[in-house]
């Protein structure tokens, strides 16, 4: 089963060479990316990341707001009960960010230097870690039909 | 009332279904046990949108969620695009074109690669259809691949179908034409801001003299939103009661053949040599994806962009 | 003639036979072919034979002279430098203020603004979109209040003052003027730049707020009322920096650059105005790359292809029409967060590339630019570099110093070839707005950025401490500047203050009178600038005209 990520764009920047060329990469790598488009809010990309039921969302920042963004992100998918899509970050960060980042759960940062296959490698390590498998949780429904609860 | 929580289930239900562990019963019970609404007797309307690659056919999709959302009607939209048949991986970009309602919870849009099936669909696209319907939304919008050929597999999806075509498409027209007036309920000229839009328009009402449906012909501006209204109007009087899909759903299985036969004959044509030669100096940043579409356009006899 | 250069051909491949061939059996090269960054293959050398189609008198010619190949002017640097305009900007207005005051002091000969992206997209600082933006990436001005105080002290009459800005650039022009007017500055005297490039954003930076025509009418409203009211402005700065930022090749860069201002200068003719009374007036902006020949090469190309362009496409008779004048940026892309230092020399080298090109002016950037926006000693740094160019390296006493290089004549005419190649396909897909509207210029765009990705990733060109020469243990650190979090507190605080002295009705009235405009055919300049004099914001002018106007949403191609 193809690995399904959410490449989102947030913030007023255009800079989304580094986004489009990541989802360049890991469509090639066989993976179904979703792409949102610029500027989008927390809010957006937290339903996209929902309603298209991804795997991971990787999200693109380069405007300094990574700071403002991530926690709302995280917060929201929260108070959406969601806890098995993985946030993943990617674009200018500083160094002094990562570990606050990282402690709010967001659960890896790809700077500037990552090359693709450390992108398409980490995602891979990551959806394996978390054991996410998108079909699983409707099968242990039943397939017999039963509810489960 | 539908809200983030049934999002969610509808959203894994389709996961479900698209990893084809569970089938649509199980996927079915799975979204009841997480909570979501299971519908009683009244059902959604599908409307299938299809038309060649760059029509506008998102655009169109998104000002439809905007005028039945004025209604106060809620939408799921399932939006196919191409896998690719050597990666199998996709990018899913029609999404793009309906974000700006990414926040209201009354709107449902998901994108699905097309995982190699051929016609235009995904292999549960139709699946992902009834358990949006069984989501409770009045209107389920099912977006084809569009990737140029007519796509006759949403005929089986679909109550009422809207093929969109754009101004001096000419040629291409007269060449899907069989199949396009077996499929069509509504012909939607978009890019109507585009010259030739009347011309083409008036072609097609020719083209729907000849057979034996009455086939309203609309123009459009996706865009800014121009005759959308009308097209509303005319879906909303499909949905309300005019037969249409049960008519063709009879004639489909033949037209899907031809349509497969007449695939079969234009990749025959195709020499493979050359085109994996082109393929080849693609991948080898030779060409540029321009060229290269060219070039293949014009082994298939097709025209290429005006020389 | 020819049979002197049938020899130079052949005494070419003699010595390939009899020199090289020898000495590669015993040490073979490095490499089979070496490549510019944009992708041309290089010979191993050049010679006459390579330069056999370049005329002299037709390709090179003189300085200040058509094709202008070597320089706009016939003195260039003799008469004085590239003016070093370091560009600067954040938090408010007066904070950026204080930035500009510190660089003249230091020797700077003309500012250069760095708005937010709120200020860049339209958007008031007190806007939900704006959060977390505020004032981080530039300047946050909302209203003209704002812009008195970003140039308090400053006479706007001696030093030309540039704005990057695109699609409210007409607001900021209208709060420009305005400010200018209540500081009591003559408008005739006012120079300065405004980049108010909108078909780039389409293509490369994507900043935009409108569809691309009503877009193009904005544009051509400025340049209109510019060309009538502001003789010494530059009312559009052409830009070919954030395409290749984003991965084109060199010659992408200037084609995609040109066929821009080929769609202006149409779009201006069109509305009735003679190409000589607005074409002067024309500026550009290219990114001084690191690849040092291609980039000499890509100058000079570009100022001979927009000299064809003007005479033969357009049948411009003045010179000043004809003459490309260019402000260049050296390549933020080149600098590595990695031993940030090495960007000092990486910047200079490609700022002695712009100087060698005959770039107009300057912006050298600090070390610090890929982790930051530029410390005061960084920037001080960037300054120096450029003055280091222009007093002790002793390139400014000899115009295109290396014209004639058969390298470059090389190099530099096929840039002019792949220009016109462009030139021809885009009009044959319908000119320049339909090729926008199509994701042409963005798809050819998409391969090459992916392209140079590849070939980076594989190893042809290397980045010195990145992907060469790595050294785990060598991160000097370097102080940063660091982001005011209190600064978007104190604008919003500004901008309550401004709309709670202001009269509404006034504001309202002036809004009113903007969108009536919009829909006709008018020039939107005046009204803006009663909008603006009524101390109504940038984010309001925008959102009134948005139901006239449309949002653009782009077709993202991979
Ligand atoms: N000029 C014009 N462009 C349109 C119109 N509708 C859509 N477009 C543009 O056509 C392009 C393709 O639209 P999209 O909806 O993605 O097409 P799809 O591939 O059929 O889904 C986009 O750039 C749209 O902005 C229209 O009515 N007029
Ligand atoms: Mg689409």
């Amino acid at each position: 089963m193809p690995i399904k990520v959410l490449v989102a764009k947030p913030g007023l920047d255009g800079h989304d060479r580094g986004a489009k060329i990541v989802a360049r990469a890991l469509r090639d790598a066989g993976m179904e990316v979703v792409y949102t488009g610029l500027h989008q809010t927390p809010e957006m990309i937290v339903n996209a990341a929902i309603q298209e039921d991804v795997d991971v969302v990787g999200v693109s920042i380069l405007s300094g707001a990574h700071m403002t963004i991530f926690p709302k992100i995280m917060t929201m998918l929260s108070e959406r009960e969601v806890d098995d899509i993985a946030v993943v970050g990617g674009g200018v960060i500083q160094e002094d960010d990562i570990p606050k980042l990282k402690a709010i759960g967001v659960r890896e940062i790809f700077n500037a230097e990552a090359s693709t296959q450390d992108l398409i490698d980490g995602i891979e390590r990551i959806v394996a870690e978390t054991g996410r498998d998108r079909t699983r949780r409707a099968s242990t429904g039943s397939a017999q039909g039963a509810p489960a609860r | 009332m539908i809200g983030h929580r049934v999002h969610r289930d509808l959203a894994r239900a389709i996961s479900a279904v698209e990893n084809g562990i569970t089938d649509y019963r199980g996927a079915l019970a799975q979204f009841a046990a997480f909570g979501g609404p299971v519908r009683g007797d009244r059902r959604a309307d599908v409307i299938g949108i299809t038309g060649p690659p760059g029509a506008g056919k998102s655009t169109l999709v998104d000002r439809l969620i905007e005028g039945f959302r004025a209604d106060d009607a809620t939408v799921a939209v399932i939006a196919v695009d191409p896998s690719s048949p050597f990666t199998h991986g996709a990018v899913l970009g029609d999404r793009v074109r309906m974000q700006r309602h990414a926040g209201d919870p009354g709107v449902f849009i998901r994108s699905m690669a097309s995982r190699s099936a051929g016609g235009g669909l995904a292999p549960a696209t139709r699946d992902a259809v009834r358990l949006a319907d069984e989501a409770g939304f009045d209107i389920v919008i099912v977006e084809t691949v569009g990737v140029g050929q007519v796509e006759l597999e949403i005929v089986a999806v679909a109550d009422v179908i809207v093929v969109v075509t754009v101004p001096a498409l000419g040629d291409g027209v007269q060449a899907i034409k069989a199949g396009l007036t077996e499929i069509a309920d509504i012909f939607v000229v978009n890019m109507a801001d585009r010259p030739g839009a009347n011309a083409s328009a008036v072609d097609l009402k020719h083209m729907v003299r000849e057979g034996k449906r009455d086939i309203p012909v609309l123009q459009t501006i996706a865009q800014d939103g121009t005759g959308v209204s009308e097209l509303l109007e005319v879906l909303n009087a499909k949905r309300n009661g005019d037969d249409t899909n049960a008519v063709r759903a009879v004639r489909f299985e033949v037209v899907r053949r031809a349509r497969d036969e007449a695939v079969r004959r234009a990749l025959a044509t195709l020499d493979t040599h050359d085109a994996a030669a082109v393929l080849d100096r693609l991948r080898d940043h030779e060409l540029t994806r321009n060229d290269a579409i060219d070039a293949l356009a014009l082994m298939l006899g097709g025209p290429a962009h005006a020389h | 003639m020819q049979t002197t250069e049938k020899t130079i051909a052949d005494e070419l491949r003699e010595w390939e036979q009899r020199t090289l061939l020898p000495f590669t059996e015993r040490r073979p090269e490095s490499r089979e072919v070496f490549r510019t960054q944009g992708g041309a293959a290089l010979e191993r050398v050049y010679t006459p034979a390579h330069v056999e189609d370049v005329d002299f008198t037709r390709d090179i010619g003189f300085p200040g002279q058509f094709p202008y190949t070597r320089g706009p002017y016939p003195t260039m640097y003799r008469a004085q430098p590239w003016t070093m305009r370091q560009i600067a900007g954040f938090g408010t207005a007066d904070d950026t203020n204080e930035r500009f005051r510190f660089l003249i002091a230091q020797g700077q000969t003309g500012i250069s603004t760095d708005f937010d992206m709120p200020t860049l997209m339209g958007y008031d600082s007190d806007d939900e979109r704006s959060e977390g933006e505020v004032g981080r990436e530039g300047v946050a001005i909302d209203s003209v209040d704002d812009m008195l105080d970003l140039y308090a002290g400053i006479d706007l009459e001696k030093i030309s003052v540039s704005m990057t800005i695109n699609p409210s650039a007409w607001i900021l022009l209208a709060m420009y003027l305005v400010t200018a007017e209540e500081r009591g500055f003559d408008r005739k005297k006012l120079s300065g730049t405004i980049q108010n490039d909108i078909i780039k954003e389409y293509i490369a930076q994507k900043e935009w707020v409108y569809p691309p025509r009503p877009a193009m009418r904005l544009v051509r409203d400025s340049i209109t009322y510019s060309a009538e009211h502001l003789p010494r402005y530059n009312p559009v700065n052409v830009s070919g920096y954030h395409a290749r930022e984003a991965g084109s090749t060199a010659i992408q860069e200037v084609a995609f650059t040109l066929a821009a201002g080929i769609a202006y200068v149409e779009e201006v003719v069109k509305a009735g105005i003679d190409v000589d009374d607005f074409a002067p007036r024309l500026s550009f902006f290219f990114v001084s790359q690191i690849d040092f020949l291609e980039e000499v090469a890509k100058f000079r190309a570009a100022r001979r292809v927009w000299g064809r362009v003007m005479k033969d496409r357009f049948g411009a008779k003045k010179p000043e029409s004809m003459r490309l004048r260019f402000h260049c940026q050296t390549a933020g892309v080149s600098c590595t967060a990695r031993e940030p230092l090495n960007n000092i020399a990486r910047t200079a080298i490609e700022a002695l590339a712009a100087v060698c090109g005959g770039a107009q002016s300057l912006h050298t950037n600090g070390y610090d630019e890929a982790l930051s926006i530029p410390s005061e000693p960084a920037m001080k740094i960037a300054l120096r570099t450029q003055q280091i160019l222009a007093d002790e390296v002793g390139v400014i006493g000899t115009i295109d110093p290396l014209g004639g290089s058969y390298a470059i004549e090389r190099l530099t005419t096929d840039i002019e070839k792949g220009c016109f190649d462009y030139f021809a396909e885009v009009d044959k897909r319908g000119g320049t707005i339909k090729c926008i509207e199509d994701n042409f210029f963005q798809m050819e765009l998409a391969d090459a950025a992916y392209d140079l990705h590849r070939r980076k990733e594989a190893g042809e060109r290397h980045i010195v401490t990145v992907t060469k020469y790595r050294d785990e243990s060598a991160n000097p650190h370097v102080e940063l500047h660091h982001v005011d979090e209190a600064a978007s507190g104190r604008q919003l605080a500004r901008l309550r203050k401004t709309k709670e002295t202001r009269d509404a009705a006034a504001v309202q009235a002036a809004l009113d009178e903007i969108v009536r405009v919009a829909k006709t055919d008018e020039n939107i300049m005046p009204a803006t600038i009663a909008a603006v004099k009524a101390r109504a914001t940038g984010g309001e002018i925008i959102k009134a005209l948005r139901p006239v106007f449309g949002t653009y949403v782009e077709t993202p191609v991979f």
